[in-house]
């Protein structure tokens, strides 16, 4: 919360910006102490807004299937504003998926997906696109325009959604690179980068229209421990510095556990479990304890389920 | 017995594909046809892949056009000197070329040169995420990437045609006149008798149309219902050529009927 004046913004969910907001009115209040209260505010909005406890993202009994192989059976979830909530699970689970059936990619079988309260499958395309300009998503690959360089590939989202000056484009998006190192690298083409740098400039480019939630796909994978250790600090200080709501899905267990305010373990298409990060560790159920602590033996079938050894080599034996 | 049983199971679920491949096509022409409006504002675009789809391809174009009208120019004379008749060498080779040739063998050349090159660009960006990272940031691909390439193909397809009948007639004349001595003035002024605006260069141009709308259209179905993995990509791009030469093809023979058919 507010680090100079804890007292004064009490409200638990009203971080981030809604926060800064609160600190910025109350500082030109008692700045301008002769007026009347409430004297910069507008009539229509007078009484202050209750603070938003309502999730950005809600899940409700989501069934979801890919042919006829279920990867959800009943998934309740939320994503709470200005907070960073993990998502971890084996691979396979379809972390990937459900960012896809958030940001209304993919439409679920049963159930329903909220996002800032309304309901993602439902839109038609222009309110769909509509919210997604207030979302952010990192592709696990990037997902840069390969025939566009780093400069164009971060300018892209402000060229088609905004009518800004190429002056003013131009400010921004160096800001934006500035912001993750990559400021001198503008003039490189998707190809020239390494995979840290084009999910640094992915990055830049996820946050170029000032999005109120970013979903984080994999961000840690295949990431040396410098590039690791620069993507953990620009997801942190995105989400303390700016308020964004962040959705990381990973199975990289330390470094998500690290920046997350809370976490969702997912397997076999349901929460297995939830809670704060030192809940998570402070848990005895066996399948927590095996993903977290990364243990070979467990709950977690080694073997993709099917027949069983012995049958399948009497009928490879018996076979033509 | 279970032979059976799989063979008409395997029957239906290829039915079944092939039912849901001819819906999603039937929703991609719906979808492409309600953004060209958007799509044609963007101009930029549309001149880079204008560019991309139709300039690159005109050397192939213009090279095989001038071959195919000095072929026509040599066989032509051979069976016209037969009859006294090489004077009409002009009009026997515009005809064909302006008719037939011009927008046939261009549209094929085009979907090798410039079909595939659109599929595998679309699949591969489709493979690579770019297509969903597109969606994410709210820009719809249909009016950013396929959009555009279509227009552009149906621009470039025409002019093309036209490059390779111009180029044709002056390779008969090359190979009749200058070479084997058919006379120039008769070469010229019976192709200028004969040959008709609407009924012979109209109808070339319409089937031209038609042509690029087919072999680009089915470029970029191909390419953004492919399978996204190299696998994919390649079956997409060969499929592209595949289909549109016979598209070509097929479609040639019904506007031939329906234009010449009386």
């Amino acid at each position: 919360m507010g680090q100079d004046d804890p007292g004064r913004v009490a409200t638990v969910c009203a971080a981030g910006r809604r926060g800064a907001l609160t600190r910025y009115r109350q500082r030109v209040d008692n700045a301008f102490w002769f007026l009347p209260a409430n004297a910069f505010v507008m009539s229509s909005t007078a009484a202050p807004p209750p603070p938003i406890c309502e999730p950005v993202v809600k899940i409700r009994g989501l069934h979801f299937s890919r042919g006829s192989r279920p990867i959800f059976d009943g998934v309740d979830m939320d994503i709470l504003p200005g907070k960073i909530t993990a998502i971890m699970g084996p691979s396979g689970t379809g972390k990937t998926t459900l960012l896809k059936l958030i940001g209304g990619q993919l439409t679920p079988r049963q159930g329903t997906v909220e996002v800032f309260g309304r309901c993602v499958h439902q839109l038609r395309r222009g309110a769909l696109y509509a919210l997604r300009r207030r979302m952010g998503m990192l592709f696990q690959s990037g997902a840069l325009l390969t025939d566009m360089t780093v400069f164009d590939n971060v300018a892209f989202p402000l060229r088609e959604h905004t009518r800004l000056s190429e002056a003013l484009i131009r400010h921004l998006v160096l800001l934006k690179l500035n912001a993750v190192g990559l400021r001198n690298a503008r003039d490189l083409m998707p190809a020239q980068l390494s995979g840290g740098m084009a999910r640094r400039v992915a990055l830049a480019r996820a946050i170029v229209l000032d999005p109120d939630i970013v979903l984080y796909d994999e961000p840690f994978t295949g990431q040396d421990p410098i590039s690791m250790g620069i993507l953990v600090q620009l997801i942190r200080s995105l989400n303390t510095v700016l308020g964004v709501s962040g959705v990381v899905v990973s199975h990289d267990v330390a470094e998500t556990l690290s920046i997350a305010d809370y976490a969702y373990v997912i397997a076999a298409g349901k929460v297995i479990a939830a809670g704060s990060p030192a809940e998570l560790a402070a848990s005895d159920d066996p399948w927590t304890r095996q993903f977290l602590d990364g243990r070979a033996d467990g709950p977690a079938p080694f073997h993709y389920p099917g027949a069983a050894l012995l049958g399948d080599l009497r009928a490879a034996g018996s076979g033509p | 017995m279970k032979a059976l049983l799989n063979a008409s199971a395997a029957l239906g679920r290829s039915t079944l594909q092939g039912l849901s491949r001819l819906g999603r096509m039937a929703l991609f022409a719906w979808r492409l046809l309600a953004v060209l409006p958007v799509a044609s504002l963007r101009v930029n675009e549309l001149i880079r892949q204008v560019y991309s789809v139709g300039v690159l391809s005109v050397v192939i174009v213009v090279v095989s056009g001038l071959f195919v009208g000095m072929v026509l120019g040599l066989q032509g004379y051979h069976t016209l000197v037969d009859f006294g008749a090489e004077d009409s060498l002009g009009v026997m080779v515009a005809l064909s070329l302006v008719r037939e040739l011009g927008p046939v063998v261009s549209a094929l050349l085009f979907a090798g040169r410039a079909g595939s090159a659109l599929t595998a660009e679309i699949g591969l960006m489709k493979t690579t995420e770019q297509l969903s990272g597109m969606e994410m940031m709210a820009v719809d691909p249909m009016a950013r990437v396929i959009g555009p390439r279509f227009l552009a193909g149906c621009v470039s397809m025409p002019l093309l045609a036209a490059c390779f009948s111009v180029l044709g007639v002056y390779g008969g004349y090359l190979v009749g006149v200058l070479l084997l001595g058919v006379d120039d003035g008769s070469f010229w002024s019976q192709m200028q008798a004969k040959v008709g605006f609407t009924e012979d260069i109209l109808s070339g141009v319409i089937k031209s149309v038609v042509f690029g709308i087919a072999v680009t259209g089915i470029a970029v179905f191909e390419g953004y219902d492919a399978v996204p993995t190299s696998a994919g990509v390649g079956r997409a791009t060969t499929r592209t050529v595949v289909n549109g030469s016979l598209a070509v093809l097929g479609l040639d023979f019904i506007l031939t009927a329906l234009m010449f058919g009386d």
